[in-house]
């Protein structure tokens, strides 16, 4: 038969005993539901963390050092004897890492002590250069203010425990002025011709700098690794860069080769489009004579994690759809009893076994079908009232509504796909049984 | 076998074990039917001519012997090939009518088009023929259970008409009806033996009626085949 033909009288059969197979599709239905209620929450989950993650910048970022050095307070470890020769991270070495393909930012982290000078008091802290970036990290979501009106613009945003020192009412501190008292570097003029000799060095000059609070922001900003944690006042990175202020790693600069107006970075973050390819690019700055340390294996992790927790949460949610499963075998089984004299006397029309087998397969295929696409509905609908639930909460609680389920298309297909295919698994053993049966006894059966 | 028989029954055996006892359904029975005759198998309950109607409709396989129609022997047909001959050689009528329910009578009609893999614009046109043989063409859209007895057999004939087979297959088409409406659906079925040319084997117990059709009444009894003897003949019951 064909399979309109066998679709039509599938559909009719099932049409028969209407509250029987609704009732058998609705437990397909909730199967299917509670499946895609558990993996549209862990999918969710996963999406939150992996956005929450790639916004910080701490999976997507690959830290530089010159290879010769070890970080500050003992930092990340040399890199292998066998890697390429040594070479200094200046500037040269920062338009090389930009260049590199996939590269979508490369910066130095400045961080310098200050003397903030604010209502005619001094206060001492740690001012940290942001990179346009940090203003996507989630980070400065929710913060009083705003981000830097541009990467050039003379603006500050304080960390709100510093701004609390400053002003307890932090609000009334964005639009006003503050100066910042820095230690600006200025080459002597032994090695102005910049040849690097060790003879080199350079001058300490007190520099003043007006500054407008445009922000406060909660929390420490963690911009890529090796973040600015200890930043208290931040300021856009380009404007921290043209103060040219003295840094704690200069003084070594100074030991090691010299280069009074060519200060070498002493670490510089390469931001990459997505983490996975931090692995790849991590490989070229090495290569190029850089020791590079990455978080990628913690993005790994994460990702491990969320594969087992997806797995977990889909076989709980199977669970139901295996209960399901035996409703159907229930159902046709059943079908079979009573419809029993009508197989003999499809059998006696000239049907085949296999023509009959593949009636009650499609009979089980249309309830798989009908409950996939309802359960789809519903688990929907579930993984909609737990954001709705949860943002409800988190408004109350000041905080940010957030998606915490998810049903992407491949869900969808995959759910019903799979409804299908577990449905058309429940009728393998009704088919069967039904087309093995006998045409004269089934013609005799009342 | 001739050309001009429809089927050729050659020593032909079905037994059955009920618990330890074997029951011989049919006992070597051999029997042809020429092409264009209306058999009448009779006997009392139990004597075995349903079962050999089932075994010449291929629901059902001979213990020993062959049954041939068309050249086969349908004792060594596959499965699917003996469907294919129930489909496309021969047409069944039951008692009990077994039409389904919940279709109407156009739609229980259409049931062997559609398991012949017909072309749905091909099949009105078929049903339409067929529910003209029957005389039914005004009740196509009604179910079973608003007919009469007498329709509902008549619809019967027309879906085991409607794939034209060779041969129609009647297990006691009559033992539901009463007697006048019992011999309109002989007459009809006569007639259309007569017209198409089909080969008719009919299970009856009403020696009358079958006296009265069919060319040739073939008596079983304990399985065995007692007797095989042509009738008066209907034409002959006609012109008398």
């Amino acid at each position: 038969m064909k399979l309109r033909d066998m679709t039509e009288l599938a559909v009719r059969n099932l049409r028969e005993a209407v509250l029987r197979n609704s009732l058998t599709t609705l437990g397909v239905a909730v199967g299917v539901a509670s499946l895609v209620a558990m993996l549209s929450l862990g999918v969710g989950l996963q999406q939150l963390a992996t956005s929450r993650l790639s916004k910080s910048g701490l999976f997507d970022s690959i830290f530089v050092t010159p290879k010769v050095m070890r970080g500050p307070g003992g930092g990340p470890p040399a890199t292998r004897a066998a890697a390429p020769a040594a070479r200094p991270l200046d500037d040269a070495a920062r338009k090389e890492l930009t260049r590199l393909p996939n590269v979508t930012e490369v910066y130095p982290q400045i961080r310098f002590f200050t003397e903030v000078r604010f209502d005619g008091k001094p206060f001492a802290t740690m001012v940290a250069g942001l990179p346009e970036s940090s203003r996507q990290s989630g980070a400065f979501d929710g913060m009083q203010g705003s981000f830097f009106s541009s990467d050039h613009a003379d603006e500050a945003v304080l960390q709100s425990e510093f701004a609390k020192d400053l002003n307890p009412q932090t609000v009334s501190l964005i639009g006003k002025e503050l100066i910042v008292r820095y230690a600006e570097r200025q080459a002597l003029p032994a090695s102005a011709d910049g040849s690097g000799s060790k003879d080199g060095g350079f001058s300490v000059v007190p520099r003043e700098k007006r500054l407008k609070i445009v922000g406060v922001v909660d929390t420490e900003p963690a911009s890529g690794f090796g973040g600015f944690g200890s930043g208290r006042l931040l300021i856009p990175l380009t404007v921290a860069e043209t103060l040219r202020a003295a840094q704690v790693n200069d003084l070594r600069d100074v030991l090691r080769d010299g280069s009074g107006d060519k200060p070498a970075y002493s670490s510089l973050t390469v931001r990459v489009k997505t983490p996975s390819l931090v692995e790849a690019t991590e490989t070229k700055v090495k290569d190029m004579g850089f020791g590079a340390f990455s978080l990628l294996d913690a993005s790994k992790s994460l990702r491990i994690f969320f594969s087992v927790f997806d797995l977990l949460l889909g076989i709980f949610g199977s669970l139901a759809l295996a209960v399901a499963t035996l409703g159907i075998i229930n159902t046709l089984v059943m079908a079979i009893l009573e419809r029993r004299r009508e197989i003999g006397v499809l059998k006696a029309l000239g049907a085949a076994d296999r023509d009959v087998k593949e009636l009650f397969f499609v009979e089980a295929g249309v309830m798989g079908l009908a409950g996939g696409v309802f359960g789809v509905f519903f688990g929907w609908l579930i993984g909609a009232a737990l954001t709705f639930g949860t943002n409800v909460y988190l408004k109350r609680q000041d905080l940010p509504g957030v998606r915490i389920a998810a049903v992407p298309w491949w869900l969808v297909a995959g759910a019903i796909g799979f409804s299908v295919l577990v449905s058309l698994a429940a009728g393998l053993y009704p088919a069967s049984r039904a087309a093995k049966l006998n045409p004269v006894e089934a013609l005799r059966y009342e | 076998m001739g050309t001009d028989t429809a089927i050729g029954i050659e020593r032909v055996s079905r037994h059955y074990l009920m618990g330890q006892t074997a029951i011989r359904a049919v006992d070597d029975v051999s029997l042809t039917v020429p092409k264009g005759e209306f058999l009448a198998l009779l006997g009392s309950s139990g004597s075995g001519k349903s079962t050999l109607l089932n075994l010449i409709a291929g629901l059902d396989r001979p213990t020993s012997g062959a049954i041939v129609v068309g050249g086969r022997n349908l004792a060594e047909l596959s499965s699917l090939v003996l469907a294919r001959y129930r489909r496309e050689t021969v047409g069944m009528v039951f008692q009990s009518f077994n039409l389904l329910p919940r279709m109407t009578l156009e739609e229980n009609v259409e049931l062997p088009l559609r398991l012949a893999e017909v072309e749905r614009t091909e099949r009105a046109a078929r049903v339409r023929q067929a529910l003209e043989h029957v005389r039914l063409t005004k009740r196509g859209g009604h179910r079973p259970s608003e007919l009469s007895g007498g329709e509902q057999q008549r619809t019967a004939i027309a879906r085991a008409l409607v794939n034209q087979p060779r041969i129609l297959l009647a297990d006691e088409p009559t033992g539901n009806l009463d007697s006048a409406t019992g011999e309109a659906i002989l007459t009809l079925l006569r007639e259309i033996q007569t017209n198409l040319g089909m080969t008719i084997v009919m299970v009856t117990h009403e020696r009358n009626l079958a006296e009265k059709f069919a060319d040739r009444l073939a008596t079983m009894g304990d399985g065995k085949l007692l007797s095989a003897q042509a009738t008066a003949g209907y034409r002959a019951e006609v012109t008398r």
